[in-house]
């Protein structure tokens, strides 16, 4: 085939098997969407190039295939660093093709030039310049295996004009051939043979489990695990979905706003089996003292992340897949033992659990978010997908709204990043078009990419959007409350933005609830429209998302009960 | 404490980049960097002397051998290394006190690499130590320049980079 790079950069999509891309056009990237264009390649056209890269991010995560996006040089390019980084840090596969000045005119300081490599070299897994169309073939090969092998991350292609344009004999290699990166992730049968005869000797156990689990697909080997010997499950936020949320033995989410039982459970382990996880500060508490009395073993695929937060025992470094069935092959002929061995702390670890569930005092007068977000997990099919943004309303989300498959959860764990929600939201729904999928977000996180409802009315894209309204950064608002002495520096919002109308506006329809009846006579009904639908759920400003434990201290320290 | 680590490197330009800004990022000091050849030239080797401490070094050369345009990482144990580094001198000088410049010199083993009527350039190798002695006694002579070289790290005997990477190859990673 002769074709141009700009058509061999859109081969080498189908040959990856990619459906869906979605971008922003612009003067570098003329070349490529003049192919998209001819070819029909499916493509969202988003509103803005952050919208563009969360949704790809989106669809990545309800999928787990490559999500794809595209932006123009320059200010283009600029504008996907938030959510490249933001999948960078969730380890979410991503191949991002941006367009560079033509080669004459890189490092002139040109119209619309900016040194992307250079930019986005700390936040993708791997970055390429191609300057050379005949390049193109191996560099597309390469990223995406790159970007879904061993731990998954972004990769940015930055392509030069001239490089779209010139023509070669097109030839999609079929293997990759790089020195310094095989994909090949076994683990060592010695490391899972101590790890059971660690779980042997153990009394007090208890799985705690991340990502990385949710990435490696491996869920059903995890169940399995916790029911064959009782073992207690605790979750990071990234690892909801991987346990039964139904089961008794699953505590809930760890951490800063983690379950008084799991937390609990941490501190008082002898055996904590921490699997696809990066020991984040946001679940250690003061990590010093992150589960003090346990021997600690660490699956995951990364041996960087070994001893990296939290010196372990044991590691059992490689490809969960792998590592995850043989430990519960080597662990089948112990298990009756190792049940009754652990009993006790089962038991004693499931009280906790039922006499500690996530709570809030009920309001007579107003909706609370927390309560809404249970109606609507009761109201939702179990294969829902969940988006959300950032802020109390997504601790609320991680708590009180039940997930019961990986994949269903769909929120920025490690960067954080408001404005994450509705474009992932949306990238999801494409993936997984089968699937119902709301977004839970604030007031404040909705205004940040909420040019995306314009999108989501253009293409029909079905997602419920729920803003918590509490017109206020509620976050930001509970830590001044907590620890800056209620000074509210601007965190509270003073002109009422209508969101209804801006989701009319847009092309959306938009509701507000108000009147506490109306979670119960209108919001099922709601859900249940057709197409997308905004729901502004109006709720009180002072609201503390508990139990927390307060920056610095230890996990059993939590804060149970706040003034709201 | 210091530590002298071996990257060896696909031969492309934003490497570098993307090995230095391992260390920027973790606030370590550069005490030294060098890059340059090999004998094959789809690689270059960066050497990089640096301080911090052991278990942060343990989690950089982690780090380092993560990056797909990383062949290998090794970090040397002096014991085991010969490491070599060069420092240029320009000291003044007149016809007076040439010769008495040049015995010291001879001490130390130190090339004369440039003589003009009023100043001299000197190339020493070696330790840090013996630079150091040198230095102190051209100072009152009136040293106008130095300059040196990063220093670069060789393991001794058959041990090389690409065998040592053969061992740790065992995570799939950096397999040559
Ligand atoms: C892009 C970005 N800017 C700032 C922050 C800091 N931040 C964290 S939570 C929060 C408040 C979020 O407010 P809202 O979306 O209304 O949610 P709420 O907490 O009220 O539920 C802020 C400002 C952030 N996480 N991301």
């Amino acid at each position: 085939m002769h074709i141009n790079g700009a058509r061999a950069i859109i081969e080498s999509f189908k040959k990856e098997g990619v459906e869906l891309i979605f971008g922003y056009p612009g003067g570098a990237v003329l070349t490529l969407y003049d192919e998209i264009y001819k070819t029909k390649f499916p493509h969202i056209l988003t509103r803005h190039e952050q919208g563009a890269v969360h949704a790809a991010d989106g669809y990545a995560r309800a999928t787990g295939k490559v999500g794809v996006c595209i932006a123009t040089s320059g200010p283009g390019a600029t504008n996907l660093i938030t959510g490249i980084a933001t999948a960078n840090i969730d380890s979410i596969p991503l191949v991002c093709i941006t367009g560079q000045v033509a080669t004459p005119f890189i490092g002139k300081d040109s119209f619309q030039e900016a040194d992307v490599c250079g930019i986005t070299s700390p936040i993708t897994k791997h970055n390429y310049l191609v300057r050379h169309a005949k390049d193109l073939p191996r560099v597309l090969k390469e990223a995406f295996f790159i970007a879904r092998t061993g731990r998954p991350g972004p990769v940015v292609i930055d392509v030069a004009k001239d490089a779209f344009a010139a023509k070669i004999d097109y030839v999609y290699p079929d293997k990759v051939k790089l020195r310094g990166y095989s994909g090949d992730y076994p683990c060592n049968e010695a490391d899972i043979d101590k790890a059971v005869a660690l779980l042997q000797k153990a009394q007090k156990p208890v799985i705690f489990a991340g990502g990385g689990i949710v990435s490696s697909s491996t869920y059903k080997s995890l169940r399995k695990l916790a029911a064959s010997i009782d073992i207690p499950i605790t979750s990071t936020l990234m690892g909801l979905g991987c346990a039964d949320p139904d089961s008794s033995g699953f505590l809930g989410m760890a951490g800063m706003h983690g379950s008084y039982a799991a937390n609990m459970a941490i501190m008082g382990c002898d055996l904590l089996l921490g699997i696809g996880v990066r020991f984040d500060d946001r679940v250690t508490g003061i990590v010093s003292q992150f589960a003090p009395h346990a021997s600690i073993v660490h699956f995951d695929i990364d041996h960087a992340e070994i001893n990296k937060n939290v010196n372990v025992n044991l590691s059992v470094v490689g490809d969960l897949q792998q590592s995850l069935p043989l430990f519960l092959q080597k662990l089948a002929p112990y298990t009756d033992s190792i049940k009754k061995n652990c009993q006790a702390w089962y038991k004693h670890v499931v009280k906790l659990k039922q006499e500690h569930p996530f709570s809030y005092k009920e309001d007579p007068e107003h909706i609370l978010a927390q309560e809404a977000i249970s109606k609507i997990s009761t109201l939702a099919g179990h294969d829902t997908i969940v988006a959300t943004d950032v802020g109390q309303h997504q601790m609320w989300a991680a708590q009180f709204f039940k997930i019961y498959t990986p994949r269903n959860f769909i929120t920025s764990g490690g960067l954080g990043t408001m404005g994450y929600g509705l474009p992932a939201a949306m990238g999801a729904k494409l993936g997984a078009p089968a699937k119902t999928v709301l977004l839970f977000s604030g007031d404040g996180s909705i205004m940040m990419n909420c040019q995306e409802m314009a999108t989501i009315a253009d293409y029909n894209i079905d997602i419920k959007i729920i803003v918590i309204h509490n017109s206020v950064l509620g976050m930001v608002t509970q830590w001044q409350r907590m620890f800056y002495g209620k000074r509210y520096s601007h965190s509270l919002f003073k002109s009422k933005a209508d969101i209804v109308k801006i989701a009319q506006a847009m092309g959306i329809k938009g509701y507000r609830l108000e009147k506490k009846d109306e979670l119960e006579t209108l919001l099922p009904k709601i859900l249940h429209e057709q197409g997308p639908v905004l729901i502004d759920i109006i709720v009180p400003e002072v609201q503390d998302v508990l139990p927390m434990v307060p920056g610095g201290k230890r996990l059993d320290e939590m804060v149970m009960e706040g003034e709201a | 404490m210091k530590h002298a680590l071996s990257v060896l490197v696909n031969n492309q330009p934003g490497v570098l980049l993307r090995v230095v800004s391992m260390f920027s990022r973790r606030a370590f000091n550069i005490d030294s960097l060098s890059v340059g050849i090999t004998e094959s030239p789809k690689y270059s080797r960066i050497t990089i002397f640096f301080s911090g401490e052991v278990h942060i070094v343990d989690q950089m050369i982690k780090q380092l051998g993560k990056i797909p345009d990383v062949a290998a990482v090794q970090l040397h144990k002096p014991e085991d290394a010969v490491y070599r580094g060069m420092t240029l001198i320009k000291v003044k000088s007149s016809a007076n006190n040439r010769l008495d410049i040049l015995k010291i010199a001879e001490l130390f083993r130190a090339r004369v690499i440039d003589v003009q009527a009023t100043t001299l350039i000197f190339e020493i190798t070696g330790q840090d130590e013996k630079v150091l002695a040198f230095t102190r006694l051209l100072d009152p002579y009136g040293i106008l320049e130095i300059i040196r070289t990063g220093q670069i790290a060789l393991e001794r005997g058959e041990q090389t980079i690409t065998s040592n990477k053969k061992k740790n190859s065992f995570y799939g990673k950096n397999m040559l």
